[in-house]
């Protein structure tokens, strides 16, 4: 069963927490990855595996630098559900 | 008339390491001496790689050099001269003769001719490759002792201001010698290869681009880092798992995890997807060697045997990974 944006945003934010140490209500959908939440790309990576595997979703790794934001993590994420 | 029956090479039970050596590039080069072409700095490459210093190589010293050094000391450690040699597997990517094989002319170097003598392609596998090799020759009674090096001259094919790999890499060699053993002590290896990901580790062009443009330039080479740390990361762990299930053995009977030394954070990820009991002791040579490919495991090794980390007898888990993709894991007992 297709996840809806608000259940994708609260699991990639628990993701983003385990992998960053950030609490949970940091992560909101016009954070910036990079600028707002300090990810570098190689934890940007570990969150797309995990966030893969909750989801059940492929994100290929070119897709991955247009995702900016969390919401824009959210939307891709939501769209690429079957 | 009747014909004679074949005789087939005698196998042997069981196999082992009797030996790991390794030499290093004898220049310290710093984060600060490689930081300013690619506009980075000492805590930006600590932070992302782990690395503080990396070990190269003087001008005139070649990858024949590095490998002849390590095999002698491997050699005096297994006790055995060159004719003792049965076969030499030389990995590296940075010999620069097409042909002959760096094996060949290393084998003649070491007095081990008429050594059966090849080098392997599988970069920084190259050396569980090697491994997995002497261990089917000497259990398949093809070879007695085999010696496996990987060895990597891999700053003559850098570029100063390239941001993707060259920063990470050093020059040095590992050597093993594989032979005959009363008790097992090589696992199963598991390898394999991922071709659909050729372009994820490469060289920025073929040799035949020169033919073509003399001013193409030297080659070096590149990585897609994001792709490169998330399959390192993640699929190369149940790589590692599986040739612990294999071997029969868990995670709490590993007592050393020796990771190709490509990135602290790929080390740390695969520790954390593996569930490594925190008794284990896991290779972090690369802080201070770099990545030197094929030399990097057995260049690992040699470094927490010497310090004392890790004891003979020990079981380590070992995993190369690198440009093909290729992989190739197994469990060793430690000599």
């Amino acid at each position: 069963m297709a996840h809806t944006a608000s259940e994708i945003l609260e699991g990639l934010a628990e993701i983003v927490a385990e992998e960053t140490g950030l609490p949970t209500d940091a992560v909101v959908a016009e954070k910036s990855f990079t600028d707002d939440l300090d990810i570098d790309s190689l934890s940007m990576m570990t969150i797309v595996t995990h966030a893969e595997d909750k989801f059940g979703v492929r994100i290929p790794d070119d897709e991955v630098k247009n995702l900016t934001t969390v919401g824009d993590a959210v939307k891709y994420i939501e769209g690429a559900q079957g | 008339m009747t014909r004679p029956v074949l005789r087939q090479a005698e196998p042997v039970r069981c196999s082992r390491i009797l030996a790991i050596a390794g030499e290093r590039g004898d220049q310290v080069v710093t984060n600060d001496d490689v930081a300013g072409p690619i506009d980075s700095s000492d805590a930006w490459i600590r932070q992302r790689t782990g690395i503080v210093t990396r070990r190269r190589a003087a001008a005139d010293v070649d990858v024949l050099d590095l490998a002849e050094a390590a095999a002698r000391k491997a050699m005096a450690a297994a006790g055995l001269d060159g004719p003792d040699l049965d076969a030499v597997v030389l990995s590296t990517i940075t010999y620069f003769h097409q042909t002959p094989s760096a094996a060949a002319v290393l084998a003649e170097r070491l007095g081990a001719t008429p050594a059966a003598a090849y080098d392997v392609s599988a970069a920084c596998a190259g050396y569980a490759y090697g491994i997995g090799q002497a261990d089917a020759l000497v259990r398949s009674g093809a070879a007695r002792h085999v010696l496996v090096i990987g060895a990597e001259k891999l700053s003559d094919f850098i570029d100063p201001t390239d941001r993707s790999i060259s920063f990470l890499l050093g020059d040095g060699a590992g050597a093993a010698i594989v032979g005959p053993s009363d008790t097992p002590g090589i696992g199963p290896t598991v390898w394999g290869s991922d071709g659909s990901k050729a372009q994820a580790i490469r060289q920025t062009h073929p040799w035949s681009a020169l033919q073509e443009d003399a001013d193409a330039g030297w080659p070096t080479l590149r990585q897609d880092g994001q792709t490169v740390f998330k399959w390192a990361s993640f699929q190369m762990a149940p790589v590692a798992a599986e040739a612990m299930e294999r071997a029969g053995v868990r995670a709490e009977d590993i007592q050393v995890f020796v990771p190709h030394q490509a990135n602290m954070r790929i080390i740390d990820q695969m520790v954390k997807q593996l569930g490594l009991p925190g008794s284990v002791v896991v290779a972090r040579d690369i802080a201070e060697t770099g990545n030197t490919s094929a030399a990097s495991i057995p260049l690992a090794t040699e470094r927490l045997l010497a310090e004392g980390a890790a004891s003979s007898g020990d079981l380590a888990l070992q995993i190369g990974f690198g440009a093909g993709l290729v992989y190739a894991a197994q469990v060793v007992v430690l000599p």
